[in-house]
C-alpha cells in the first residue's frame, strides 16, 4: 500500500499523459494495471489536487472532468527557476550550493578547477 | 539616565560594528563563532534601537524601562511631555514594526517552501538515497528544502550529469549540513529586513560564513578536495542567465570558499573563546540595561 503522495504523483502522470481531460472513471481505469484501487480514493485524490490547485475541473454531465492546470515541465521549470536564483527574490525558503556567476567568472572558475585535476 | 546613555551607545555603535564584522576575514576560520557573533550584533541592534528610545521617553520616572512601562501604565501618561511620549511610541513603535517584518518573513518563506513542496512531490523522482530527490532538468542545480521532518535535498539531472559519485556525496554532506543545522532558521531575522546598503553587505557576509559552515561540516566525512572540484564545477556550469551585475558575487565566494577547503587554516582555540564570549556579552548586555532601575 503505497502513500497518498505517491498516489497523487501517479494520478498527475496519468493525467499529464492524456491529451484530453479525464473523468475519475477514466483515471481509475488507467490506473487499475498496476495497482487495485478502490474508485473513491481516486475520487479523493482528484479532489485533493483540485484543491491544491494542480488540477481544473468541470462538468460533464453528472461527472467531473479534471485537467492539469500546467504540464510537468512547466514545473519542473517553475522549481529550477527558484533553485537557480533567476526568479529575483533571494529568499530563505531554499538554501543554494553555489550562486550564479558571471561568464567570466565561470571561466576563471574553469580554470581553477583545470589546475586542480590532474592531467590526462 | 545610565541606561538611556548605554542603551543609546550600544545601538549607534551596532552599525560600525556591523560595517567591520562585514568586512572581517578572520571569522572564516570558525564560521560557527562568527555565525553567533552576527546573531547577538543583530539582536543587540533591535533590543538596544528600542531600548534607547524607550529610556529616553521615560527618563522623567527615574525608574529605568521596565519601571517606567509600569508607571507609564498605572499613571495613564502623567509626567511625560510631548517629547517624551513620541520618543516611547517610537520605540513601541520600532519593536511592533521589527516584529511585523519577522512574522512576514516566517509567513512568506513558509508558504513560498510549501508550494516547493507540493510540487517537488509531484514531479521529482526518487534519487535512491533517503530525504534526497531528483529534479529532471538539464541544467545544474543543488539546494535543499529546509523542514523538520520533511526536509529535502533535491539535485537536478544536469548535476548527475556533472559531478561524479565522490563529488555528488560530497554536495550532499553540504546541503545536509544546511537541514540538520537549520540555517534558513539563522537566516530569517537577517532576510526579513530590506536588502539594501549595510544590510545587503551584513547578509552577505551571513551566507557567507553559512556556506563555508555547511563545507566545514561536509569536509567531516567527505575529502576538501572533491567539495572544491564539485563546487567549481558546478559554478562554472552555469553563468547567470541574467546579464546583472548583481547575481555576479557569486564566483569570488566560490573561490574563497575552494581555497578554504584546499588550504584550511585551523582556528585558534582562545579566539573562538574570545569571540563566544563576545557575543554572549553583546546579547545579553542590553537585555539587562532594560531592567536597570536608573
Amino acid at each position: 500500500m503505497k502513500g497518498l503522495g505517491e498516489l497523487e504523483r501517479s494520478v498527475m502522470e496519468v493525467l499529464w499523459a492524456r491529451p484530453d481531460a479525464a473523468t475519475a472513471r477514466d483515471v481509475s481505469r488507467a490506473l487499475a494495471d498496476d495497482r487495485d484501487l478502490a474508485h473513491t480514493t481516486v475520487m479523493t485524490v482528484l479532489d485533493r489536487l483540485a484543491k491544491k490547485g494542480f488540477l481544473q475541473r468541470e462538468r460533464d454531465g453528472r461527472a467531473w472532468r479534471y485537467h492539469p492546470v500546467a504540464s510537468k515541465e512547466d514545473y519542473v521549470a517553475e522549481l529550477m527557476l527558484g533553485a537557480l536564483d533567476l526568479t529575483g527574490d533571494r529568499d530563505a525558503a531554499l538554501a543554494h550550493f553555489a550562486r550564479s556567476v558571471s561568464g567570466d567568472e565561470a571561466e576563471l572558475l574553469r580554470q581553477v578547477l583545470a589546475e586542480l585535476e590532474p592531467p590526462g | 539616565m545610565i541606561g538611556a546613555a548605554l542603551l543609546t551607545l550600544i545601538a549607534a555603535a551596532t552599525l560600525p560594528a556591523a560595517h567591520w564584522l562585514s568586512g572581517a576575514h578572520w571569522t572564516w576560520r570558525a564560521p560557527r563563532t562568527g555565525i553567533l557573533l552576527w546573531q547577538a550584533l543583530g539582536l543587540a541592534w533591535g533590543v538596544a534601537s528600542i531600548g534607547a528610545l524607550l529610556a529616553v521617553g521615560l527618563l522623567p520616572y527615574r525608574s529605568g524601562i521596565a519601571g517606567g512601562l509600569a508607571d507609564l501604565v498605572t499613571g495613564d501618561g502623567v509626567g511625560l511631555n510631548l517629547f517624551d511620549g513620541v520618543a516611547v511610541a517610537a520605540g513601541l513603535g520600532l519593536g511592533a514594526f521589527l516584529l511585523t517584518l519577522l512574522l512576514y518573513a516566517v509567513h512568506g518563506v513558509g508558504s513560498a517552501r510549501r508550494r516547493h513542496r507540493a510540487v517537488l512531490a509531484l514531479v521529482a523522482r526518487d534519487s535512491g538515497v533517503r530525504g534526497t530527490v531528483v529534479l529532471d532538468h538539464p541544467a545544474a542545480a543543488a539546494y535543499c528544502v529546509p523542514g523538520v521532518r520533511s526536509a529535502k535535498v533535491v539535485v537536478s539531472a544536469g548535476t548527475l550529469e556533472l559531478l561524479d559519485q565522490a563529488e555528488l556525496a560530497a554536495v550532499l554532506a553540504h546541503e545536509r549540513a544546511h537541514v540538520r543545522e537549520r540555517h534558513d532558521l539563522v537566516l530569517l531575522p537577517f532576510t526579513s529586513l530590506p536588502r539594501i546598503g549595510l544590510v545587503a553587505r551584513c547578509l552577505d557576509a551571513v551566507e557567507l560564513l553559512i556556506e563555508m559552515r555547511a563545507d566545514d561540516r561536509a569536509r567531516l566525512h567527505r575529502s576538501p578536495r572533491e567539495l572544491a572540484t564539485a563546487l567549481l564545477r558546478f559554478a562554472a556550469a552555469r553563468p547567470a542567465a541574467a546579464p546583472s551585475g548583481a547575481l555576479s558575487a557569486g564566483g569570488g565566494q566560490v573561490l574563497l570558499r575552494v581555497r578554504r577547503l584546499l588550504e584550511p587554516v585551523p582556528p585558534r582555540a582562545y579566539s573562538q573563546v574570545g569571540t563566544v564570549a563576545v557575543a554572549g556579552i553583546i546579547a545579553i548586555v542590553p537585555l539587562l540595561l532594560y531592567v536597570l532601575p536608573r
